[in-house]
């Protein structure tokens, strides 16, 4: 039996053996399928793999540049960066949040709004994610969280760079304002700068800001980071520094602009000034303004609705945007045309009885009475209406808007600024195109005397006047430098217009304000050295109606403020030199020569002396009346805001 | 053969027994425990105190186990093997009932000194319990109905408690290494064919099973399958671990990147690494030379395993070797294959290698009773 058992022992040893084996050989082959697969994986599709690891590992992060700095002519800070503190605190470093933020209320101003806001926002985010607590603190309490610092883990102040505008509303308009990118920005460019998805990246939202974002922004750099599975940065594998915006240097005096916004006060109204020379704007101020870091910051709803609900319109850039009748001072144009055209010259005489009539229809004149006979210099001088309907009729409205484009009305004037306006120089053709209607011999009548259809901005107005004041067809020009280096100007050439006619109507504007009895006489320049010459215009916003008329039409100051006449003046100085033009528009100000006339000569006088318009330059009866007006001028301390911020180069 | 019909001169006795340990298993053994120690110390981030140094102490007791178990004659295991068996059944009924809630499964009893995994014990003892009953039964008898019945049973029933937990892979593993013990033992083929087209047929039954009201599985069961179906389906989600995994194992390369420089796993992007997911850790640091060389050393581990057992008249010797080699490689094997995005991933560590003191212990008794069949086969 045992044998026998041994037997079978036998046998069933084999079989295990065998069975083993088999065992063993199915086991091979897995283990081969799992080397093959290896090789496959590591060896055949490595490459693949890699770059998936990399992609997994590596994550680019763009470094923002340093906007562009902003300064004017002589070199003073308009748009500047500040350092912005602020308070972040982290979860994972902080432990218990609620008790750390509750220490830090001890020393800074927090409100428990506040708090509540960052703990919910430290419940979502991942324990590492830095979290903003305070934005735009002062330095003081930057200062205090830092001594404070022991107790208070996971607390860090820190420094990001902000837009400031220290010289808050006077370039509002000018150089607009800076704001975070929005998602109609975004939508705006076809393939959008990556800087534009940094949060709260800042990018020019008006004027200058906007127009030259190009040169602004600058370059981002870029720090490749190593992160980890949750996204947390550990170490920095390379770092390339981007390139910081240029500075541009504007052709704006800080100074004059301050003086002019002064000068405006609480009116609606623009002011530009204009060097006659090169084209370069000395001041282009519209007012009432706003304060552009309010919208840095984010600005609030009720200062918002405070300034779309002001009927004075702060918002809007009046020096550029606002296309106005120009008025009487329309009457340069005319009368240029009208010697262009050989029809007069500054002999020849018409008679104003105080109204024109034709087909059968009057056109007034502004004195009822009548200005009887008039020559170019009487027309200009007394602004004689009739004098310019009766030209106007024999030069015909198409050459009087070609004269009128030749001196920069009508056009579009390229400048790095927001909402610039074309204007209307209507002739034949521009109201067949506009209207479908023929011209009519009324609409010229209009036109002479800068009426119905023609419109132009303050800036147009300015350029007019520099270009008859020097003769040539010069451009405005805002930029005067990008990084140091001077933007090319060509010289400007000369205008097409005859300079014995230009002259002959400076010689009318030298009439109109030097001349006793002429409409712009009271607001004249007394010092030889600085004289002005000028045009007053008041343009009509209301129609008179037949009933008005018949009832008598009422003065000015018994009407609603919108439904006052503007008030107009443009003049250049000196008058036998010219230097600087002006032109300034004052919303429903009433007339001409006794509203925008004086800001005119301020400004001009406040250009041409360098300082504070000097006394002596004033008719002697004024003196007293005017020092006490300028002694009272809310100007900037800008001796004070030097010391702050006014040095040129970067921080 | 009963003990009696040992012929004591030709088997070693006493002291004189470490010479005749299978030495060169021993050495497989701790080179496979020293990838570990090595890997672990990376995944810490070069500490060798998070995991490297318990690793290596529960190793220092494993190795003593499996040489003192070793030791002793492989016919008191044998006799042991019914003991085992209750114990651990035993203790998967206590885990079912009252074990620690660990990764969302009831695995784990807390002995006091030591957390437990029952169900590991229960691959030992399962293999000694089949091996026991095949020594016993009559070798003709091994492929009548009756007798095939009962061991499916023994094999079955810590398979059900396994099941409860839940714990799939454990339950595979297990039946897995019952179905070798019973394939070495000479049960006939056709019971294998019909259990592998049952199971065929059960798996589209539980698959079509889904979303219907007697759905076998649980959802994230289901999901795993998913994953593993198609892992870039959801690359955040569940797919997450077998992306991540695939992705550290093919940036290794022909070398990989060099000890400690490997970025998916120093970075966090790879989950568990020092469990389950171990070997993507060794493929991506070093590479396919590194991971086929692991390999390597687990598949001569088995062979080792295999040809000792083939030297073997005693039949309880050589079933319970096989069984426990067989064991070992679905260890691995589905570990790697998991981890390789050949199979679903189910929670099967890599043995020797992941971190987990009872699932080594565990293992180096294992081959201790391998050692001891070895030691104490006739010559």
């Amino acid at each position: 039996m045992k044998r026998i058992a041994h037997r079978d022992s036998d046998e069933t040893t084999r079989r295990t053996t065998r069975r083993a084996l088999i065992m063993g050989g199915a086991m091979s082959a897995v283990v081969a399928v799992l080397g093959a697969r290896l090789r496959y994986m590591q060896v055949d599709q490595a490459d693949q793999y890699r770059l998936l690891a990399e992609e997994n590992r590596v994550s680019i992060r763009l470094i923002p540049p340093n906007r562009g700095q902003i300064f004017d002519r002589n070199g003073r800070l308009i748009a500047g960066n500040e350092q912005n503190y602020r308070i972040i605190i982290t979860r994972e470093d902080a432990g218990d949040v609620n008790d750390v933020l509750h220490r830090l209320q001890r020393v800074i101003p927090l409100s428990d709004e506040d708090i509540a806001r960052v703990e919910d926002e430290a419940k979502k985010r991942s324990a590492f994610v830095p979290i903003i607590v305070a934005d735009r603190i002062s330095w003081d309490d930057m200062a205090r969280v830092a001594t404070n610092a022991p107790s208070l883990p996971g607390v860090t102040p820190e420094v990001g760079q902000s837009r400031i505008y220290p010289l808050d509303t006077d370039f509002a308009h000018v150089v607009g304002y800076v704001g975070p990118v929005s998602e109609r920005d975004l939508k705006a460019q076809e393939n959008p700068d990556p800087l534009l998805q940094i949060p709260q990246f800042q990018i020019g939202k008006a004027g200058v800001e906007t127009w030259r974002e190009d040169v602004l922004r600058g370059e981002a750099g870029t720090r490749r980071i190593e992160v980890n599975a949750v996204g947390r940065i550990m170490r920095e594998l390379d770092r390339v520094e981007g390139q910081a915006g240029a500075d541009l240097t504007l052709t704006i005096d800080a100074e004059v602009q301050n003086f002019v916004n002064a000068r405006l006060g609480g009116e609606s109204a623009a002011v530009v000034a204009i060097d006659v020379t090169n084209g370069d704007l000395l001041a282009i101020s519209s007012a009432p303004s706003f304060n552009p870091n309010l919208f840095v910051r984010g600005i609030s709803y009720k200062d918002y609705s405070a300034l779309t609900g002001n009927d004075h319109r702060p918002l809007a850039n009046k020096a550029v945007s606002g296309a106005y009748p120009p008025g009487s001072t329309f009457k340069i144009v005319t009368a240029l045309a009208a010697l262009e055209a050989g029809v007069i010259d500054a002999d020849s005489t018409v008679y104003c009885p105080g109204y024109y009539e034709y087909g059968g229809r009057r056109f007034h004149c502004w004195s009822r009475g009548g200005h009887g006979h008039l020559n170019l210099d009487g027309a200009l001088g007394r602004s004689c209406d009739v004098y310019f309907y009766d030209v106007s009729q024999r030069v015909g409205i198409d050459k009087i808007a070609e004269t009128g484009r030749k001196m920069g009305l009508g056009q579009r004037h390229d400048l790095p600024m927001s909402a610039i306006v074309e204007g209307v120089m209507p002739d034949k053709a521009w109201k067949m195109a506009s209207y479908s209607q023929e011209w009519r011999i009324g609409d010229t009548i209009n036109a002479s005397i800068g009426q119905g259809y023609v419109l132009a901005s303050p800036l147009q107005l300015a350029l007019m006047t520099g270009r008859l004041a020097s003769g040539r067809a010069i451009v405005p020009r805002l930029v005067r430098a990008i990084d140091g280096q001077e933007v090319a100007t060509e010289e400007a050439p000369a205008l097409d217009i005859p300079p014995s006619f230009l002259r002959m109507v400076r010689h009318g504007m030298f009439t109109v304000s030097n001349k006793l009895g002429m409409t712009g006489y009271s607001s004249r320049i007394v010092d030889s050295a600085m004289t002005m010459a000028g045009k007053s215009g008041t343009a009509q916003v209301r129609n008179i109606t037949a009933a008005e008329r018949a009832r008598g039409v009422i003065s000015n100051d018994q009407l609603p403020w919108a439904r006052r006449d503007h008030a107009l003046f443009v003049g250049f100085a000196p008058y036998d030199n010219p230097k600087v033009a002006v032109a300034c528009v004052v919303e429903h100000g009433g007339g001409g020569s006794t509203v925008a006339a004086p800001i005119v000569r301020d400004v001009l006088l406040r250009i041409l002396s360098g300082g504070m318009p000097p006394l002596a330059a004033y008719p002697e009866s004024q003196r007293s009346r005017i020092e006490t007006a300028l002694s009272e001028l809310p100007l900037r301390d800008f001796a004070a805001l030097a010391g702050a911020t006014g040095v040129r180069g970067r921080a | 053969m009963s003990f009696l019909e040992y012929r004591i001169q030709t088997v070693p006795s006493g002291p004189r027994k470490l010479l005749y340990l299978n030495w060169a298993l021993i050495l497989l053994l701790t080179s496979v425990c020293a990838v570990g120690w090595l890997m672990l110390y990376s995944v810490a981030g070069g500490d060798i105190g998070t995991w490297a140094e318990p690793q290596m102490k529960r190793f220092a007791v494993g190795l003593s186990i499996m040489i003192i178990v070793g030791m002793v004659p492989i016919w008191f295991w044998r006799n042991m093997s019914g003991v085992a068996y209750l114990i651990a059944v035993g203790l998967l009924v206590a885990v079912d009932v009252m074990g620690h809630i660990g990764m969302g499964a009831q695995r784990w009893l807390n002995l006091g000194f030591i957390m437990l995994q029952p169900s590991e014990l229960m691959k030992i003892a399962l293999v000694m319990m089949l091996a026991a009953y095949y020594d016993w039964l009559d070798p003709k008898k091994v492929s009548r109905p009756l007798w095939v019945l009962l061991p499916v049973g023994l094999i079955l029933l810590p398979v059900a408690l396994v099941m409860v937990q839940p714990d799939l892979g454990t339950a595979i593993l297990l039946m897995g290494g019952g179905a070798v013990v019973m394939f070495c033992a000479g049960v006939s083929w056709i019971y294998f064919a019909v259990v592998i087209g049952a199971g065929a047929g059960l798996v589209t039954v539980v698959l079509m099973s889904r979303g219907t009201p007697w759905q076998l599985l649980h959802d994230y069961q289901y999901k795993r399958i998913d994953t593993f179906l198609d892992p870039s389906s959801d690359p955040l989600g569940a797919g997450y671990h077998i992306t991540q995994a695939k992705i550290a194992l093919g940036s290794g390369g022909w070398t990989g990147r060099g000890f400690m420089q490997g970025t998916q796993s120093r970075l966090n992007f790879l989950p568990e690494k020092h469990t389950d997911f171990i070997f993507t850790v060794v493929a991506e640091e070093f590479g396919f030379i590194g991971a086929c060389s692991l390999l390597i050393l687990y598949a001569l581990i088995i062979a080792f395993c295999i040809s000792s057992a083939v030297r073997m008249k005693d039949r309880f010797a050589s079933l319970v070797t096989l069984g426990i080699a067989a064991s070992f490689f679905f260890l691995f094997g589905v570990n790697m294959l998991m981890v390789m995005g050949l199979a679903p991933v189910v929670g099967v560590p890599l043995p020797l290698v992941s971190y987990g003191g009872s699932a080594m212990m565990v293992l180096l008794t294992a081959f201790g009773i391998v050692q001891s069949a070895h030691v104490h086969r006739a010559r």
